[in-house]
């Protein structure tokens, strides 16, 4: 069995280019360079054709209208701009923001800038599946409430939010709902009017399309939401976003929402029988390992797992042929193990343990085969290098264990 | 984490892995750190009669680097007295396997438990009757 390596298996940090997506872009790297602003010349009417088209593409996979996109430069800049940009434009109406604890930073680190600015967030709790109910967020809403933003799938253990009840919630309390869609948006069917979604992020880089593009679905009617923009320049997207139109990006970024579209219907169930045979692979022959996160409303590619007794880095190492990610602290800038697993209520030793695999496009079966058979593997030798294992198997309870 | 290749070499072929009996007068063990932190090292010496340390081993649940450190640490202990060994620094660990800095603590646990099993091993050859209830204590069994 010829496996090709390094496998690559951490496609919620970012997916190659699809090749398709690459030839759609070419013509506007090379011959179409024109700048979409430009109004009186063919080269400029050549950019801003296929940027409308790639609007159409993007309003057609979320259910909008394409006048309701906004590009940026990618999520995080999305991310700022609905939850900066409706605090600011309706601060006269209140200020306070209901998220929760497992968003990514991108939501998280706006919120806390905002508390600074004289804003009031309520960062909701999940439960041990990482799950927010809608009634959490009925029960946080007050008077002075503007905006709920909360994700639609976590990226670091997949678990997918109840978004369309979240949206009912929001709709019949008045307040405006933002969705990070990033992890979602091309995996699972997501439609801005089925949820009730107000302003929703989404990604190039995640969706098999370029990187240092992204955009935001502004809802245009029931309600007409507008925002403050964060970028001041030009005036291009409406006012909400200054600055050229990075324009072979959106074109890419058109078509890979095209794409994952139209290859959901197949590629959704082929992916999720890869993510549970790799899972079933793994806990049939090994001991003492937990799923993290929801055990089914998860990303059909997303697999994270604790392997007691081992640290995630030392078992990166040991399967270096398979790329993933972990959330222990060793792999972390802040060296501190994964927020997300914590208010998951994963311990501190279990989240040092855990790994991410996240599936893609291209992940087929061989890959998953060979990345069971090295993760055995890994846990196995791993697991004779532990201290901790030797004193489980000894029967001592490492939680009454005095620590030095 | 991008290391050295002397760390890729003690962690694909950690020296001295394994375990010697706890119980043993002539063994001392040392384990340091805690599974909250992502680190725990388990270090094993064996003293002969002139106090020359014959045979170390370690095992290790952590990072590359905390794996590396220990298995090198083991490499050093072996003909040295215990004196010398309780000299060892963990600047020389650092050192040797050119430890990024976020990687420096690995090494001071590795001389944390360098210094525990010296510590634990003298423990034992002094006062035995004290050594059993710290040994009971350091595996969970005492309950508190």
């Amino acid at each position: 069995m010829a496996v090709k390596t390094p496998i690559y298996m951490d496609n919620n940090a970012t997916t190659p280019l699809d090749p398709r997506v690459l030839e759609a872009m070419m013509p506007y790297l090379t011959t179409h360079f024109g700048n979409a602003a430009s109004k009186n010349h063919s080269f400029g009417w050549a950019a801003e054709a296929a940027v409308e088209k790639a609007r159409q593409q993007i309003g057609q996979a979320m259910g909008a209208s394409p006048k309701e996109i906004v590009f940026t430069s990618g999520a995080t800049e999305s991310d700022n701009l609905a939850i900066k940009g409706a605090a600011e434009m309706y601060r006269e109406k209140g200020n306070h923001i209901i998220t929760a604890t497992t968003e990514h930073k991108a939501v998280l680190d706006t919120c806390h800038y905002l508390e600074t600015q004289g804003y009031d967030v309520t960062f909701l709790t999940v439960d041990h599946t990482g799950m927010v109910s809608p009634e959490q967020v009925e029960a946080a809403i007050t008077d002075k409430t503007i905006l709920i933003s909360l994700m639609a799938a976590n990226n670091e253990v997949g678990t997918i939010h109840p978004v369309a009840e979240i949206g009912k919630v929001a709709k019949k309390r008045g307040v405006l709902f933002h969705c990070d869609g990033v992890q979602a948006f091309g995996k699972i069917p997501l439609n801005v009017d089925e949820t009730g979604i107000d302003l929703l992020s989404i990604s190039g880089h995640k969706i098999y399309g370029p990187k240092g593009v992204g955009a935001l679905f502004v809802r245009r009617r029931g309600p007409r939401v507008s925002l403050s923009a964060q970028m001041h320049g030009g005036g291009h997207e409406r006012g909400m976003r200054s600055g050229t139109l990075n324009v072979p990006g959106i074109v890419g970024l058109g078509a890979a929402a095209e794409l994952a579209m139209q290859e959901m219907p197949t590629e959704g169930p082929r992916i999720t029988a890869l993510r549970d045979r790799l899972q079933q692979g793994i806990v049939s022959q090994l001991d003492q390992v937990n799923l993290n996160g929801h055990p089914t409303q998860r990303l059909p590619n997303t697999l994270n797992l604790s392997f007691a007794y081992v640290e995630g880095e030392s078992l990166m190492m040991r399967m270096k042929d398979i790329a993933v990610s972990s959330g222990s602290a060793c792999t972390s800038a802040s060296l501190e193990p994964s927020y997300v697993l914590k208010a998951l209520g994963v311990g501190d030793d279990m989240a040092h343990s855990s790994l991410r695999f996240s599936l893609g496009r291209f992940t087929t079966q061989e890959e998953i085969d060979f990345a069971i058979e090295r993760v055995v593997r890994a846990v196995r030798e791993l697991r004779e290098l532990s201290p901790l294992y030797e004193m489980a198997r000894e029967g001592i309870d490492l939680k009454q264990v005095k620590w030095k | 984490m991008p290391y050295n290749e002397k760390v890729l070499d003690h962690f694909n072929n950690p020296r001295n892995m394994g375990s010697m009996d706890k119980a043993a007068r002539d063994v001392g063990t040392g384990i340091v750190g805690a599974p909250e932190c992502g680190d725990v090292m388990k270090l094993q010496i064996k003293v002969d009669d002139s106090g020359v340390i014959t045979e170390a081993k370690f095992k290790t649940f952590g990072c590359g680097a905390a794996i590396a450190a220990s298995s090198l640490a083991t490499e050093w202990l072996k003909g040295k007295t215990l004196d010398q060994a309780g000299e060892l620094k963990n600047t020389e660990l650092a050192h040797e396997l050119a430890l990024p800095p976020v990687k420096i603590h690995c090494s001071v646990l590795a001389e944390d438990a360098v210094k525990a099993a010296i510590e634990d091993w003298k423990r034992k050859n002094a006062a035995p009757a004290e050594t059993a209830l710290a040994t009971e204590e350091m595996q969970g069994k005492t309950k508190t």
